[in-house]
């Protein structure tokens, strides 16, 4: 990456987007409050949830991604936000290591269908093939598909982590989050 | 091996440990030295008031002039070491040591009942492990919840052996032992029967207390709920060792 890139008044270029996760993280950076309006000034959202395009840029300063690697549709968006972003965080323990979605991986995922679709299900029990992405046999940290720059451990990690983190990149550093969150914080 | 009581002679010595130049008194250990002076060295199976196991290694420092790593909590200072508590190797191996324990058995924080008051979850913030580099093992360990006050999850147990000292030696009960090698090594109740069937334990809790994670918790406590209570362990331990 580069950082003089960054120190130029034009605003770095943040994509987010969430895998297997509950959404919580995207949540907590709401929760930056007023301070996302600083944060406007600095940044500019080219693709989220939060935002509303559909595409992913094809240059990007700093992707951030929520949640675990459970679908093959989570395993192509990580490969696509890996190519087209300079710098990927992961956002939360989902997606730093597993967390609540990895805990499945104890069982066998034909197990895990029949107990969701099937054993608790009372009208037209049946596993959905249509429409939605394949799961994948293990659910992984982001890291164990494609390289990740930065971690920020937390369920979810709290606003001031993510500003932190934030300020940190906007300011052409590389954020330590140990400082300011943790595992489960 | 219990901790000896103070002889009313033991010589002083002398030693530099990053750059301070400390005295101590020469029955004592490296990390005994390092608290009193405030010098922080991570450690998980080293608790004040039990015998050393010197099992964890997270308190390796580095002794001048020699290659091998010691173990803080299980090396006795010596007139004119020169220890470093805090290099750069030392980080990197202390950060991989956390990382290994983490993807052994199973830590999801987040669920845990010891989130926010867990001795290894501290560690790895400390030590600056953000994530775990190696792969997750994704095991399945047991939980015995057989017993009706307290609950042992093998998920989130570090093998730090501090149960099987403070039953041993402060309790006097000798419940706990350790079975089985590598991976498949547990802490286990009596003959590896359920902890609930135990003829031994006095159900004191004492182990509950000690453990550094939530491997050994009270029932009925939810997600952050278990917070631990160690204040009665130097007392006992000064009582039992002055008789
Ligand atoms: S025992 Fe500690 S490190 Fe393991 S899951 Fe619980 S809080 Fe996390
Ligand atoms: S409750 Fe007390 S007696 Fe029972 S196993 Fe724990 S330390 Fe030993
Ligand atoms: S149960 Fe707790 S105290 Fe006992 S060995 Fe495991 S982590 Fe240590
Ligand atoms: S604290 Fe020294 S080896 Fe565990």
């Amino acid at each position: 990456m580069s950082t003089d890139h960054m120190s130029t008044p034009t605003k770095i270029r943040v994509a987010t987007t969430w895998l297997d996760g509950c959404s919580g993280c995207h949540m907590s950076f709401l929760d930056m409050d007023e301070r996302l309006i600083a944060l406007a000034e600095r940044i500019e959202i080219v693709y989220s949830p939060l935002v509303d395009t559909k595409e992913l840029p094809e240059q990007v300063d700093v992707g951030i991604l929520e949640g675990s690697i459970s679908s093959e549709d989570d395993l192509e968006k990580a490969k696509t936000f890996r190519k087209r972003c300079k710098l990927l965080v992961s956002l939360g323990d989902c997606a730093v290591n597993g967390n609540v979605p990895s805990m499945r991986n104890h069982f066998k995922l034909a197990d895990v269908m029949d107990r969701a679709y099937r054993e608790n299900v009372t009208l037209q029990p049946q596993i959905p093939t249509r429409e939605v992405p394949a799961l994948l046999g293990t659910v992984k940290p982001i890291h164990g598909v494609v390289p990740v720059d930065i971690f920020v451990p937390g369920c979810p990690p709290r606003a001031d982590a993510i500003w932190h983190v934030l300020s940190e990149l906007i300011e052409g550093r590389i954020p330590d989050p140990s400082q300011v969150t943790r595992f489960g914080a | 091996m219990p901790l000896p009581a103070t002889q009313p002679n033991v010589r002083v010595v002398t030693l530099k440990i990053d750059d301070l130049d400390l005295s101590a008194r020469e029955d004592e250990t490296l990390i005994e030295v390092c608290r009193e002076n405030k010098i922080p060295i991570p450690s998980l199976c080293h608790l004040d008031g039990l015998s050393v196991w010197g099992g964890c290694r997270l308190c390796v420092v580095e002794l001048e002039g020699q290659n091998r790593l010691l173990a803080a909590c299980s090396t006795r200072v010596a007139e004119g070491m020169r220890v470093h508590t805090n290099t750069e190797r030392l980080q990197r191996y202390r950060r991989t040591l956390i990382e290994l324990l983490f993807a052994e058995r199973n830590h999801i924080c987040s669920v845990c009942v010891s989130n926010g008051h867990c001795e290894l979850q501290w560690l790895a913030q400390k030590c600056g492990v953000d994530h775990v580099r190696v792969p997750y093992r994704q095991q399945p360990y047991p939980v015995d919840s057989s017993h009706e006050m307290f609950r042992l999850d093998h998920n989130r147990c570090v093998l730090c052996t501090r149960c099987v000292r403070v039953c041993d030696e402060i309790e006097g009960a000798h419940t706990w032992d350790v079975m089985g090698r590598g991976s498949d090594c547990r802490v286990i109740t009596d003959l590896a029967r359920p902890w609930g069937e135990s003829d031994t334990c006095t159900s004191c809790g004492k182990c509950v207390q000690v453990c550094p994670t939530g491997a050994l918790v009270k029932q009925g406590t939810s997600v952050g709920e278990m917070v631990k209570d160690q204040h009665f362990l130097p007392i006992l331990a000064r009582r039992r060792h002055a008789r």
